[in-house]
């Protein structure tokens, strides 16, 4: 059987010399060991990003503040969003990506590991190549250090005439390599998922994690790649002279926006599935019931990919689009929440009846069911062409976008910390700390982002790094300031959590959580090569199967 | 679990790696250059100064045979691999670089006689800029495509080419056939719809 194979552990590390572990490291094409930097990276970047939230919600703390200048503020949103987008958000959803679905398919490595580690440097050299700008930004221009274009960074403020030194280019070139990173790792998950399945693991028993980043890296596929060849249109028009966004020649502004945003609305979808594939593990362990409504779930989340690729527009309402134009993105931004509905009553679904055990990761699930639909609710207001004529471009969009981004992907991944640490380290994360953790960030969340809606509904614009006293924004913004404050204190604990476990936290054993996916029937950490004997699976829920042999899984499919 | 064992399909036989990644590939790169052909399709006839595409294109019909029949060439070169006939397999492989070469040539002197005798560079105007960045973004991938395809030749003619990398020369083949493709899409736009 294979758990007596699986009590296997490395040769201990602790004696060698620390260059040579460092070499291990770096030299890794190990998926887990990926997957790890992966997720350290993103913890890092996570940060540095937050860092420079706090900067940004300091500076709008009150009116008329000059805790940063106007030029600082704007390479602080642009970067702040680039960072948390590109490297944070991307890779450590990667990284879980990497570490988890060849433990859950059971494979020993994901199908190309060293275009696996390849992917993996992209990532993090373009992330350094981003904040090498702080110090390479000026060129000989004197003209500015890091990106301040937006992380949309429009036609025509990205022409050489309106950024001039190397700031943009920075920002090109980090988010042209790390986007070939993305790809390479959604081919390599790909050909993972389809081809290195164990015996037995049919697609109709694949744990909904391996679907969902199935379905993601799909969407990677063809939503990343047309980033990719208007950020190779951007470097011809700022290093060949070309006139691809250049309206002096006749080119055109708004093709960018529509090339940027092509990507940039599914790429919420990027990375909110594999927030949902956490979700679709986590909620069932916890409520001791199997997820409701498996071929459903899978159904909803190609459809979700599908509908996502044509909604792309909506974040162009202002710009003045036909008619039908209007209409058209406006009923497909709508229609996208019907399959994304769907999967909220699975997850209640699922919950129903069951004997719900409020751990914290199943706490920031329940967290992210709450935020996350409201986040959709906001976004159906915003899908309305004539509402978002009203409030485009306003704090009720970074209002509405936080809310999807903290309350429903953080939140998720936070879920995923929690639920998959005793797996990565071999301990368990303390319950105390984690539940000061949620709540803490509960109340910052709520603070920051319930509130940010107001002062857009009275009509603040974003990106804005100042504004007058006298029109009822300051009570708002002092209170998501504050909120920030608390969030980052809730942030230092999980911080904290995670060290303080990783030394002191108790032995977790094989399956703290007596739950039912592959990674729970080998040790943890799990040994170098996952699985001594590859199993063979024969339901959606092997180690129930393995753990009721009078009641298998198999009995009823 | 082994006692179950009756219930996994059997035999277990999944896709191999290389197609999928390759298919994969493929699509990721479709969608690259679907944007690079709206672009030009959304730029022709926009441009504010001259010279435009009906003034200095001239159809390249003899390479596009050349680059077409290539595809033909690498789909019998993965045959004879197949059947273990050797020679034929190199000096199919071999022609297959031969025809991809005389494309790339092709391109060469048509962007050299553009620059120097038409006066069009990338940063002339927006066809301009369109017409390089489409059709070199193809040129790159055929050189890309050219030098994968040497490399195999290096090896088969050191005689490691045999029948057990037949998958990979399918891979191969893969690639060479969508390169192919790209090219249909890209010779209609630019020298059928865009003139």
């Amino acid at each position: 059987m294979a758990s007596d194979a699986v009590a296997i552990h490395g040769p201990g590390v602790a004696t060698r010399p620390w260059v040579e572990t460092v070499h291990d490291w770096i030299t890794t094409v190990d998926h887990k060991r990926l997957g790890i930097l992966y997720i350290a990276l993103a913890l890092v970047f996570l940060v540095i990003a937050g860092i420079e939230a706090i900067i940004i919600r300091i500076q709008l703390l009150v009116p008329h503040n000059h805790f940063v200048s106007p030029q600082v503020f704007n390479r602080m949103f642009t970067m702040h969003g680039t960072t948390m987008i590109f490297f944070v958000a991307m890779p450590v959803l990667f990284g879980f990506g990497n570490y988890f679905v060849p433990l859950m398919i059971g494979a020993r490595d994901m199908a190309f590991p060293r275009l696996n580690a390849f992917s993996f440097w992209l990532t993090a050299f373009s992330a350094l190549l981003l904040y090498f700008s702080f110090l390479g930004g000026n060129g000989l221009y004197g003209a500015g250090s890091a990106p301040d274009v937006g992380w949309w960074a429009y036609a025509p403020l990205t022409a050489r005439a309106f950024s001039p030194g190397h700031s943009s280019d920075y920002w090109t070139v980090a988010v042209l390599v790390s986007g070939f990173g993305s790809i390479a790792t959604a081919v390599n998950f790909i050909a993972t998922i389809l081809c290195l399945r164990c015996p037995g693991m049919k697609l109709s028993r694949m744990p909904l994690f391996a679907w969902l980043n199935l379905v993601m890296s799909g969407q990677v596929l063809i939503a990343i790649t047309p980033l990719s060849a208007a950020q190779i249109m951007l470097l011809v028009d700022r290093y060949l002279g070309g006139h691809f966004f250049d309206t002096q020649a006749g080119g055109s502004a708004a093709i960018w926006m529509h090339f940027f945003w092509i990507f940039g609305h599914p790429e919420v979808y990027i990375l909110i599935i594999p927030c949902f594939a956490f979700m679709s593990e986590i909620v069932p362990v916890f409520s001791r019931k199997p997820i409701f409504g498996y071929p459903i779930m899978v159904g909803a989340t190609i459809t979700i990919a599908f509908v996502s690729m044509s909604v792309w527009a909506h974040h162009m309402f202002t710009i003045g689009m036909s008619s039908p134009a209007n209409a058209f993105f406006t009923i497909t931004s709508m229609v996208v929440g019907v399959p994304t509905g769907i999967k909220i009553f699975n997850w209640l679904g699922t919950m129903w009846g069951g004997k719900i055990q409020f751990k914290t990761p199943m706490l920031f699930c329940v967290g992210f069911l709450f935020q996350f639909l409201i986040a959709g609710l906001t976004g159906i207001m915003l899908a309305s062409a004539p509402f978002d004529w009203q409030l485009g471009n306003s704090y009720f969009v970074v209002a509405h976008f936080h809310y999807v981004i903290v309350g429903g992907i953080l939140f998720a991944l936070f879920a995923a910390f929690y639920y998959w640490f005793p797996k990565i380290t071999g301990k368990m994360l303390s319950e105390t700390l984690g539940k000061w953790h949620f709540w803490l960030f509960v109340i910052g969340f709520h603070l920051t982002f319930d509130l940010m809606h107001i002062p857009g509904l009275l009509g603040m614009p974003r990106r804005i790094y100042t504004y007058e006293p006298g029109r009822g924004w300051e009570i708002w913004n002092l209170w998501s300031s504050i909120g920030a404050a608390v969030q980052a204190i809730a942030v230092l604990i999980f911080v904290g959590n995670m060290i303080y476990s990783y030394f002191k936290g108790p032995e977790a054993g094989n399956d703290p959580w007596d739950a039912w996916t592959l990674e729970w029937s080998v040790s943890s950490p799990p040994p170098a090569y996952n699985f001594a004997v590859i199993p063979t699976v024969q339901s959606r829920r092997p180690l129930w199967d393995l753990k009721h042999p009078e009641d298998p899984d198999s009995n009823y499919e | 679990m082994s006692e179950l064992a009756t219930a996994v399909p059997q035999p277990w036989t999944l896709p191999y790696r290389g197609k999928v990644a390759m298919a994969c590939l493929i699509i990721g790169e479709s969608a690259i250059f679907t944007i690079f052909v709206i672009a030009y399709i959304y730029y022709i006839g926009k441009s504010l100064s001259g010279p435009t595409p009906r003034e200095v294109l001239e159809t390249p019909v003899f390479f596009t045979i050349c680059l077409l029949s290539s595809s033909v060439t690498i789909h019998f070169s993965e045959k004879f691999l197949e059947r273990g006939k050797r020679g034929a397999f190199l000096a199919s492989w071999f022609l297959t670089i031969l025809l991809g070469g005389l494309f790339l040539f092709g391109t060469g002197r048509e962007w050299h006689h553009l620059i120097y005798d038409k006066g069009l560079t990338i940063s002339t105007n927006l066809f301009g800029t369109t017409y390089y960045s489409l059709v070199g973004l193809h040129a790159f991938h055929v050189t890309v495509g050219l030098i994968m395809l040497l490399i195999v030749l290096l090896f088969g003619l050191a005689g490691r080419i045999g029948p057990g990398h037949s998958l990979r020369m399918q891979v191969l083949s893969m690639y060479w056939h969508f390169v192919d493709v790209v090219w249909i899409v890209v010779f209609t736009v630019v020298y059928i719809v865009g003139r």
